[in-house]
């Protein structure tokens, strides 16, 4: 069975994250660029898999410019097999990148794919759940446990409530939650030899996707600020602040 | 004009409050407002509808297999409906970010997640970047709307209304490849961290889940939620559902008092809509002081037997 990876290159989660004077965007200028922390709980948990001897082989993909083979290269260190870029300038939007994640699903027949449950630039949370409903599969998103028996996972899911536990049917789609796993750390040899390892470019023209219905986005703002606040020195002042200020 | 469709969310008796959240952000797009009732005996849960202000209709469909229903059972379902509506919304919680994106790609639209304010009948405002930055968001005419509401900016619409409740039957096919196993909650009585009105929070500082009892025993006291730092539940202090934070839960109490918490972004993140954030750390350092309103330096296992014996 094939696991297909999605990996989404992202400012690093330990960014300080500033908006453009001009509104434009967020400044990513020379900023550290890594994969998104959620996808690479997503590539760790199908080595595991792969390493249990539930599953042949590990794709990556990254939808983006050539700069994001940069975090393909590190997927591949971390033992996925191979790789694939799909190459556009533009930043797609989750349908979009649910469609080219369908096509190739179609092309590769994996038995899995996952996805983290979100990214942390966009933090959208959707393209898994949109690759589920255009391929008509099942989803488990936000996993926190998957375990695979033959051609049913059972996921158990961090939801508002607690913990929630269903079974899918493969071919399915599963997005993770921070506390699946933790990420192996790539070592020396390995970079090395991900050298070598195929990462294939295809052109996002290729796919022959549909990219419509976008939304609109036209002007970043920084969020609005909170007021200064106080100190006081010592658990009477602050019991005596909070009752001054009718909280307690 | 615009015809809003509300995907209520429940527990298969209770309607939650974050239904009422979504009333309140339609009433401000503007249009008539309708609630969709997916349930496996939804006549109490439409009726608790139906008695939201600003509501114009309820729809309720029964179906044994909505009990415990899965995203991909309910949003074939969800998305015939929806083809007769301009707008499509469902609540930011974990049950609509697991179903309204698969609803958006059913209808062939991108979704706007976690709308914060409406500008426009077609355009928002949400957070990006852990709410580092907030975007304007808008969509074209011809798409269908198809959006979560993020619960910590929208207050629950009030009760007394008496909607028309009509019902319907099924159309689309359900899907068999997705099964409810179970559902594990560990909350307890303690109050709903989302609504409120007091959270006290611990982070790693805490040290041990022993410890933690003297979070929970002053949240008693002051009658409040209690929530948690990503570390202190990875850490297995408490359980998930308590986190708070950009992949947690997002808040906005009255009074946020953080213990032993150092204030990363993604927690910060959680409580920005707080009223008023206090924070305790013996760090004079931390991050987290830089957005409390009050701060106390010092040891928290001192701090809060001073602070009950003050109350
Ligand atoms: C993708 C991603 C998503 C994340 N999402 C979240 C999220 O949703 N929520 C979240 O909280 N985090 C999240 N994090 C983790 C976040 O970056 C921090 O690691 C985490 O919030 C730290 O938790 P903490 O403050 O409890 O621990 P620490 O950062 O270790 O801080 C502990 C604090 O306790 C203080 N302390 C220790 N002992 C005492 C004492 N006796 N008295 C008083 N103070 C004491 C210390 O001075 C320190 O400031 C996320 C990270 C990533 C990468």
């Amino acid at each position: 069975m094939k696991i297909l990876v999605g990996i989404k290159r992202v400012i690093d989660f330990n960014v300080r994250v500033r908006v453009k004077p001009d509104g434009s965007g967020v400044d990513l200028d020379g900023a550290k660029m890594s994969i998104n922390p959620f996808d690479e709980i997503a590539l760790e948990e199908a080595l595991r898999l792969r390493e249990a001897g539930k599953a042949s082989e590990v794709i990556v993909i990254s939808i983006g410019p050539n700069a994001c083979q940069q975090q393909l290269r590190t997927g591949l260190a971390m033992g996925a097999d191979r790789a694939i870029q799909v190459d556009t300038e533009e930043k797609l939007q989750p349908l979009a990148a649910a469609r080219v994640f369908l096509a190739l699903v179609e092309k590769e027949q994996p038995g899995l794919v996952i996805v983290g449950k979100q990214a942390i630039d966009d933090d959208n949370s959707q393209t898994g759940q949109m690759l589920a409903a255009l391929w008509n599969r099942p989803q488990a998103t936000f996993a926190s446990e998957v375990v695979l028996e033959d051609q049913v996972a059972r996921v158990t899911r961090e939801v508002d409530a607690g913990l929630e536990t269903i079974e899918i049917d493969l071919p399915a789609v599963i997005t993770t939650d921070l506390r699946l796993n933790e990420p192996r750390f790539v070592k020396l040899p390995d970079i090395m030899k991900a050298k070598r390892k195929p990462l294939e470019v295809i052109p996002l023209a290729d796919l022959a996707i549909t990219n419509d219905n976008k939304l609109t986005i036209d002007h970043y703002a920084p969020p609005a600020s909170r007021e200064k606040g106080i100190m006081v020195d010592s658990a009477e002042a602050l019991v005596a602040e909070l009752k001054n200020r009718g909280l307690l | 004009m615009n015809k809003i469709l509300i995907i209520s969310e429940h527990n298969g008796s209770e309607l939650s409050n974050s239904t009422a959240k979504c009333v309140s952000c339609a009433i401000e797009t503007g249009g008539s407002v309708h609630i969709l009732v997916l349930a496996a005996d939804a006549a109490d849960i439409a009726a608790q509808a139906a008695a939201l202000n600003g509501v114009d209709e309820v729809i309720s469909i029964n179906h044994p297999n909505y009990s415990h229903a899965m995203a991909a059972t309910l949003a074939p379902e969800i998305a015939a409906v929806g083809a007769d509506y301009s707008h499509v919304y469902g609540p930011s919680s974990t049950y609509g970010r697991d179903l309204m994106p698969r609803v958006a790609a059913l209808l062939g639209v991108n979704q706007v997640a976690d709308i914060m304010t409406v500008k426009g009948s077609r355009s928002f405002q949400r957070p990006v970047y852990a709410g580092n930055a907030i975007i304007d968001v808008s969509v074209a005419e011809e798409m269908t709307v198809v959006a979560t509401i993020r619960l910590a900016s929208w207050a629950a619409a009030s009760g007394g209304n008496n909607a028309t409740i009509s019902s319907r039957e099924t159309t689309a096919e359900m899907p068999t490849h997705s099964r409810f196993i179970d559902l594990k909650t560990e909350g307890g009585d303690l109050p709903d961290l989302q609504s409120a009105k007091r959270v006290i929070s611990g982070g790693r500082g805490l040290g041990s889940e022993e410890n933690f009892k003297i979070i929970y025993a002053l949240a008693s006291k002051l009658g409040a939620g209690v929530g948690a730092s990503r570390a202190a539940v990875d850490a297995g202090y408490v359980p998930n559902d308590m986190q708070v934070g950009q992949t947690g839960k997002i808040i906005s109490p009255d009074l946020y008092m953080a213990f032993g918490i150092s204030g990363a972004i993604q927690h910060i993140t959680g409580i920005k809509d707080a009223g008023t954030i206090v924070a305790i750390n013996k760090d004079a350092e931390a991050p987290i002081f830089e957005v409390a309103d009050i701060g106390l330096v010092g040891d928290l296992f001192t701090v809060i037997p001073e602070i009950e014996a003050a109350i």
